[in-house]
Formats: structure tokens, C-alpha cells, sequence
């Protein structure tokens, strides 16, 4: 995963906005989580057409961070997702 | 109703009618009560009802799930309630028709069950021909897209072969593999004699699963699921007792595991009768083991009360007769010899023959409990 990456959702990974916690889940076989917000912008973003360099840039300007920051949270959270099976780079 | 006990997931056993006669099937003994299933309307219903109640995944099983002609709608209605919805099916009888139609209507999840690496063996665990069937829907599941779990209950007679196991699975494509060893309730505790492994075999398949989840990360998800017999504590059973779980049966009883309604004393309401809502709150079978309450010694001072909640209450009973007792799995059990007893015992070999999953042999047994030989526990939501 690099900022040229295209990640998207594995094809057994979900997202379901969920009414009783006003969060976002993401769903697989037999499990979920419960995604804090921050967590749910980039999976939302997380298309297999933009790259994380893209979604690095909204996100720093939406919450008014510097992108560096961002763009290494970003990385280690998508690379946590990755090793989990639940986000790839697309081909 | 607090957050506490919210159920995120819907086992619907849609069916215990199934072609396969597995020997540690997870249905109860006497599954042939529980024959007057709901139909389809009713199941819409419950769909309807369990989303309401915060319900996010829904486990369609039985039995054989494919046996039910309506199996269609239920999926489309799962989807537009916006569940995620898992078949958990053996595979037999299923067209690619049928199946091209599940992935149009927006089935989530394809799980098939593998019973070993080749068809002598594992037709034997099934009690039926369909290894050579089951690899070629396994096969369909990728080619339509659909993301495929394989599962395979483990035991003494495959336990040594989990690499093959493993490499079926990648071979197959899987995006999962639950490798679950039987839990000794129910059938597969009918069949203990001859299916509990020594541990020795399991703590090598278990190093092998280890080195196979490493080399396939973000690939193959590889779980391993260790059997209750040889753990030092007990597993928090379905999450606890009425906290993350619903299972119906197909007769419509609602129950906090696959086999509540074989223990004794304990009432169980109908969604026949009364909305789902209204028996996930206050029905008494689910109050029974709720919460800390009911617990003795030594669960009710234990640091990890409320990490394991006690353990399996059909293991409890099963058992020790008695359900609401720790469950013997733990060390700190005063029954926990049973458990050391069979253990020693599974170090003699000696061959026992199968008793196979059939109303026949179901009759003739005169217990009247059931169990969870099939893994199929899921967990709740963790929150990142």
C-alpha cells in the first residue's frame, strides 16, 4: 500500500450505516466492526479508482490537518485492513 | 433495553431436514420434534423484526438451507433490509441456476462445508457422496464472484491433515477457512469416543494453522478453533447467553444457542406467537442465564466472569446434569474430571464406530439434548 495505491473493499467486506450507534460497520462473514468515524471516511473513499495520495488530500482538508499526518495514519490503517483481508489494492 | 444485550447476529436454521448425516451435526438429538417450519411470510417477518432490534448479520442454515424451495425470497428480503447474509450450506442439492440467482439477488456470503481432503474419508464423515459435488460449488461460488468461507470440522481422524486442508482451500480460492474442531456436545458427544483427538494432534495442527494464517495474511483468513476439551478455560459460548446472538429453530423457537431447547425446565417462546422484540427482552428461557445472577462458585467470583460467562450451559448439563453448573471445560470446575477422564481416554486407540445424524438412531437414543458440533459461532461487532 503506497500513496499511488487504489485500495478498495475486499469482496466480502461491506459498509452499513447502523441506526442504533450512528456509526458505520464494516461486515464480513461472521464478524463486524464498528468503525469510528475518521475509520469510515477513508473506507467510504476506499473505491479502487482514487488513491490513498487522493483520499490523503480530502481528509487533511476536511478535518484541517497536515497531510503528512494524515497520510501515515491513513497508510497504517489501510495497511491493518489489508493484512486483515478486508481492503486491497486494486489491479 | 440496554446495549448490553444487543443481538448483532440471526442464525436462522431455516430446516433440519438435510441430505448429509454428519456424525457431530450440530442439530439436537431429537431434531425430529421440531419438524412444523415456518414459512416463508413468517420468516420475512422475523427479518423484519430482528433488523429492528439491531440485528446487522444473518446466518442462513439449517439442516440443509437449499432444501427450502423459498429460499430466494428470504434472500431478497434479507437484502433489502440491508443484512449481511452468509449461506451456510453443504453444498448438496445446489444447480448453478440456483446459485447465479442467490449472487443477483445480493447473497453476501457462500460458507460450504468440507468434511476432509479426499471423498472416501470425507463422504464417511457425511454418511453420503458428495466430496467430489462439494468441490465443484465451491468452485461455482468464485466463477459467479460470490466471496467463499470454507469450513471444516476438525477431529481425530483429519486432525493430522490440516496442511491438505489448507491447501484445498487455496486451491478452491477461499477467502476463508474456518477449521473448527468439533465441541463435544450433542451428536458429535454421542460420537466422542471416536472422534476426540489427542493432544498432541492438536497441538500440531495447531502450530500448522499458525504458519498457514501467517503465510496467507490478507488472502485467506485461517481460523482455528480449538475444542473446548482441551482449553484451559471455557469459551465465552455464543457471547454470552442472550448478549449478541438469536437462533430459531425451524419450528420457530427462539433461543440463545443452537441447543437451548433440549435443557430441561427452560421456556422458550415462538415467533408464532409473540413478536421477537418482545421474547428477546423478557422471554424466560433467555432470562434464565442472563447477566451474573444465576452463576455459582466458582464462576460468581471469578475474575472471568465476564469474559466467559460460565462457559456452554448444554456442555454444563450435558455433563453434569445440571445447567446452570460451571462448565466442566474450566479447570476450576469441581467436575473438570470428566473432561481430564475423556482426554486420557482418547489417548487409547481403539476404532468406535459412527453413529450417523438420522431420526433412526436419533429415536433410539434416549437423551434429549443437542449440541453445537458444527463451529458456528460468530463474533459480535468489536469496536475499532
Amino acid at each position: 500500500m503506497d500513496a499511488s495505491s487504489r485500495p478498495r473493499l475486499a469482496p466480502k467486506a461491506r459498509l452499513r450505516f447502523d441506526r442504533k450507534s450512528s456509526r458505520y460497520m464494516l461486515l464480513y462473514p461472521e464478524r463486524g466492526l464498528v468503525l469510528n468515524p475518521t475509520a469510515a471516511d477513508v473506507l467510504q473513499r476506499c473505491t479502487g479508482e482514487r488513491t490513498v495520495g487522493s483520499i490523503v488530500e480530502e481528509l487533511a482538508q476536511k478535518y484541517g490537518h497536515e497531510p503528512p499526518a494524515v497520510e501515515r495514519e491513513v497508510m497504517d490503517f489501510l495497511q491493518t485492513m489489508a493484512d486483515r483481508g478486508l481492503v486491497q489494492a486494486a489491479m | 433495553m440496554i446495549e448490553a444485550y444487543r443481538p448483532y447476529t440471526l442464525v436462522a436454521e431455516l430446516t433440519y431436514r438435510c441430505p448429509l448425516r454428519c456424525v457431530y451435526c450440530s442439530n439436537p438429538l431429537d431434531y425430529g420434534r421440531h419438524d412444523r417450519e415456518l414459512d416463508t411470510a413468517t420468516w420475512r417477518r422475523v427479518f423484519r423484526e430482528a433488523e429492528d432490534l439491531g440485528v446487522v448479520q444473518l446466518n442462513l442454515t439449517g439442516g440443509e438451507p437449499l432444501v427450502r424451495d423459498d429460499l430466494e425470497a428470504l434472500v431478497e428480503e434479507a437484502r433489502r433490509l440491508d443484512l449481511y447474509t452468509n449461506l451456510i450450506t453443504s453444498g448438496i442439492p445446489l444447480r448453478r441456476e440456483r446459485l447465479a440467482r442467490f449472487r443477483a439477488l445480493g447473497l453476501d456470503n457462500v460458507q460450504i462445508s468440507i468434511q476432509d481432503t479426499a471423498a472416501p474419508a470425507s463422504d464417511r464423515i457425511a454418511g453420503l457422496r458428495s466430496f467430489d459435488r462439494k468441490l465443484e460449488i465451491a468452485s461455482w461460488v468464485k466463477e459467479l464472484g460470490f466471496p467463499l468461507t470454507l469450513n471444516t470440522v476438525l477431529h481425530r481422524e483429519n486432525l493430522d491433515r490440516v496442511e491438505e486442508i489448507v491447501a484445498l482451500a487455496e486451491r478452491l480460492g477461499a477467502d476463508r477457512l474456518e477449521l473448527a474442531n468439533a465441541q463435544y456436545v450433542g451428536w458429535a458427544l454421542s460420537n466422542r469416543a471416536a472422534l476426540l483427538p489427542t493432544r498432541e494432534q492438536l497441538e500440531r495442527a495447531r502450530a500448522v494453522a499458525g504458519d498457514a494464517r501467517q503465510r496467507l495474511r490478507g488472502r485467506m483468513e485461517v481460523l482455528f478453533v480449538t475444542p473446548d476439551y482441551y482449553a484451559e478455560f471455557p469459551k465465552a459460548c455464543m457471547d454470552g447467553w442472550g448478549r449478541r446472538f438469536i437462533v430459531i429453530s425451524p419450528d420457530g423457537l427462539v433461543l440463545p444457542c443452537h441447543a437451548a431447547h433440549t435443557l430441561p425446565g427452560l421456556h422458550f417462546d415462538s415467533v408464532r406467537e409473540r413478536p421477537l422484540e418482545e421474547i428477546w427482552r423478557d422471554s424466560p428461557g433467555f432470562s434464565a442465564f442472563r447477566g451474573l445472577a444465576w452463576m455459582p462458585e466458582p464462576c460468581r467470583s471469578c475474575d472471568r466472569r465476564e469474559l466467559d460467562f460460565g462457559g456452554c450451559r448444554c456442555q454444563a448439563f450435558l455433563l453434569t446434569g445440571n445447567a446452570a453448573a460451571t462448565d466442566p471445560v474450566c479447570r476450576l470446575s469441581p467436575d473438570h474430571g470428566l473432561i481430564e477422564k475423556a482426554r486420557e481416554a482418547a489417548t487409547e486407540t481403539q476404532p468406535t464406530p459412527f453413529i450417523y445424524r438420522s431420526l433412526a438412531s436419533s429415536a433410539t437414543r434416549s437423551e434429549r439434548w443437542g449440541g453445537l458440533g458444527e463451529e458456528r459461532r460468530s463474533l459480535p461487532p468489536s469496536t475499532k
